[in-house]
């Protein structure tokens, strides 16, 4: 298989490696970069799990060919925030209970982190439609959007 | 069905009722009681999450007829926090461990917990997965809720 | 398993360049959200993807001389988002709005929702009830527009030669006298591909419909103009039992199936229910 050189800016860091032109980001990022809190849930952008902020838009990594990233800056949930200097939003997804078995909370939380980005302040309906690409299969997400929208108050003061 | 008098202490306060003979004690604490924390899981004795502790023994209530428990102290998962809410240990370690996903087991795991420390203050894991089979986890994989009760061992 | 080469053009001299060069034996990729779920199970296996995805020249949303041209690689988030479409169009912003999930949108694109022909593709509705036409690049550098009403030739089958490539859209600048709606029925709030979808543009004079625009999409192999139900409309007093003739009428031009998402009697009552609730929505009048 031919392949390229790519070199993509993941969580602020330049990361670089050969791919072929078929090698998705999610796979670049899974199995070349370490970045396992990238889920592959579906491989075909209906969950969500695989969502990271490509240059400020909000995208699934399974449907980003790696080399569409080349030379651009990606963000994962570990460039949102981190145990020792969490986000608002991830603070307050565990305040709020919103994660049960963890598998759409990375995804969950870049998109929120986008919307927040992009909306301080939306409505419950904006926070719904802002995630509507993630889907849970464990909270009923009310708590989900109660946390979102908690953060984003916060977030204010 | 005529009903028949009895009494029995609920989380330390004094109670009496007027019960059918067929109820069942699950049925009395949720309805009656509107103590809900106890789970109508299976209704048949399998999953455990109907379990609270009658004179401090774990007991499946949605086999226990009320009658059956005339006299007794009963202590539900409501009755396990301090009256100002200060949460029991073991209930910290639950939180602090991550053992919650959806809850619902949780409240039978908690109590199977407390009556398994307060017999032996440091089970080992194989003691804590033994005490617990009866209780059913549809989301954890159990491992958390051991690394929790372990936690709370001296 | 045979290799993908890739190549990514800088600017539309290079895009014509490639074409020359490959003639046909490229695919062109921009979003990829089509694509890439094809390329994973083995339904497209592409000797050489040709990537317009960051091609600014190809990403525009303008207005100009009386009308509106969206090049083919804008975001159907940048088409949901657009001042010029939200005041000018607000069918087409409406449909890009319900297209996937927010996710999607920032990555899928006009050029690529069209090309790929599905029946249920969301912009092209509202696109021909614009009046809207392709403008096309061929090999050799040579353009050619066509009408979207005759882009569209059968199931994921279009106007495009092997080797061509759609560059964007153009449609007249609807006027203040022109009055539009739009409605996708889906089986979720989003995430959802159409069931059947609905799209109306209808210059009013007073009560009287000068002309009238109808696409209904999801309900035929091809996103289709209702005709029939455009002359009805035409220079009459739009009234309840008119609608009820359009209601009629509609349900024998379009040619739903029964699929996983819906049979073919939902389709076509609810097609006729949504024509209806276009129009007056559209009319914005008590009938």
């Amino acid at each position: 298989m031919k392949t390229y050189p790519v070199e993509i800016k993941v969580n602020g860091e330049w990361q670089t490696a050969e791919v072929t032109a078929r090698d998705t980001l999610l796979d670049l990022l899974r199995d070349r970069f370490g970045a396992f809190e990238v889920k592959n849930g579906c491989a075909q952008g209906d969950c969500g799990a695989c969502t990271v902020i490509l240059d400020h838009k909000a995208v699934n990594a399974c449907l980003t060919l790696a080399l569409q990233a080349n030379g651009k800056n990606v963000t994962t949930l570990k460039g949102v925030g981190t145990p020792d200097h969490p986000h608002p939003l991830q603070q307050s997804f565990v305040e709020h209970g919103a994660i049960q078995c963890g598998f759409c909370t990375p995804g969950m939380v870049v998109s929120a982190k986008a919307l927040l980005d992009n909306n301080p302040e939306p409505t419950r309906n904006e926070i719904r439609e802002g995630i509507s690409g993630n889907l849970c299969r464990c909270t009923g997400y009310n708590k989900i959007v109660e946390a979102i929208e908690d953060a984003s108050l916060k977030r204010e003061e | 069905m005529q009903k028949q008098h009895m009494q029995m202490r609920i989380n330390g306060e004094p109670c009496e009722f007027w019960v059918e003979p067929n109820t069942l004690l699950m049925n009395l604490l949720r309805n009656e009681m509107e103590l809900t924390g106890t789970k109508y899981g299976c209704g048949t004795g399998q999953c455990g999450g109907c379990t609270v502790l009658v004179n401090g023994e774990p007991v499946l209530s949605c086999l226990t007829l009320a009658l059956a428990v005339d006299g007794a102290d009963i202590l539900t998962i409501e009755g396990v926090a301090a009256p100002d809410g200060t949460l029991d240990p073991i209930q910290e370690a639950f939180l602090d461990t991550a053992a919650i996903q959806c809850g619902y087991c949780t409240p039978g795991m908690v109590l199977m917990a407390k009556a398994l420390l307060n017999k032996n203050p440091s089970p080992s894991e194989d003691q804590i997965r033994e005490h617990i089979k009866g209780n059913l986890c549809r989301c954890t994989g159990y491992h958390r809720i051991v690394q929790a009760i372990k936690s709370c061992g001296e | 398993m045979t290799t993908t080469e890739y190549i990514k053009p800088g600017d539309l001299s290079d895009l014509h360049h490639l074409m020359e060069e490959y003639k046909g034996r490229a695919t062109v990729v921009a979003g990829g959200t089509n694509l890439i779920p094809e390329m994973r199970n083995g339904e497209k296996a592409p000797e050489l993807l040709i990537d317009i995805s960051d091609m600014a020249a190809l990403s525009f949303i303008r207005e100009n001389n009386g009308s509106i041209a969206i090049g083919a690689a804008t975001t159907i988030a940048e088409m949901a988002a657009s001042p010029v479409l939200l005041d000018n169009s607000p069918i087409l912003a409406s449909a890009a709005k319900q297209l996937g999930n927010p996710l999607t949108r920032n990555r899928a694109t006009l050029g690529g929702n069209l090309a790929n022909a599905s029946p249920c593709a969301d912009t092209a509705p509202p696109l021909l009830a614009l009046d809207a036409s392709v403008e096309i690049l061929s090999p050799g550098g040579k353009t050619r527009q066509v009408s979207l009403s005759k882009f569209f030739h059968g199931y994921k089958f279009t106007d495009l030669a092997k080797g061509e490539i759609l560059t964007g859209i153009t449609f007249p600048k609807p006027n203040d006298s022109t009055k539009g709606s739009h409605t996708k029925i889906g089986l979720r709030n989003a995430a959802s591909i159409c069931v059947a979808s609905i799209a109306v543009a209808l210059d009013m004079e007073g009560k009287t419909c000068r002309k009238a625009r109808v696409a209904a999409g999801s309900v035929a192999p091809i996103p289709m103009r209702a005709y029939r139900v455009e002359k009805l409309l035409e220079g009459k007093e739009i009234n309840a039992a008119l609608l009820e003739e359009c209601m009629a009428v509609v349900k024998e031009e379009i040619s739903p199936i029964s699929d996983i998402r819906g049979s073919l009697e939902y389709r076509s009552y609810v097609t006729a229910m949504i024509l209806k609730r276009n129009i007056k929505r559209a009319l914005k009048q008590e009938i």
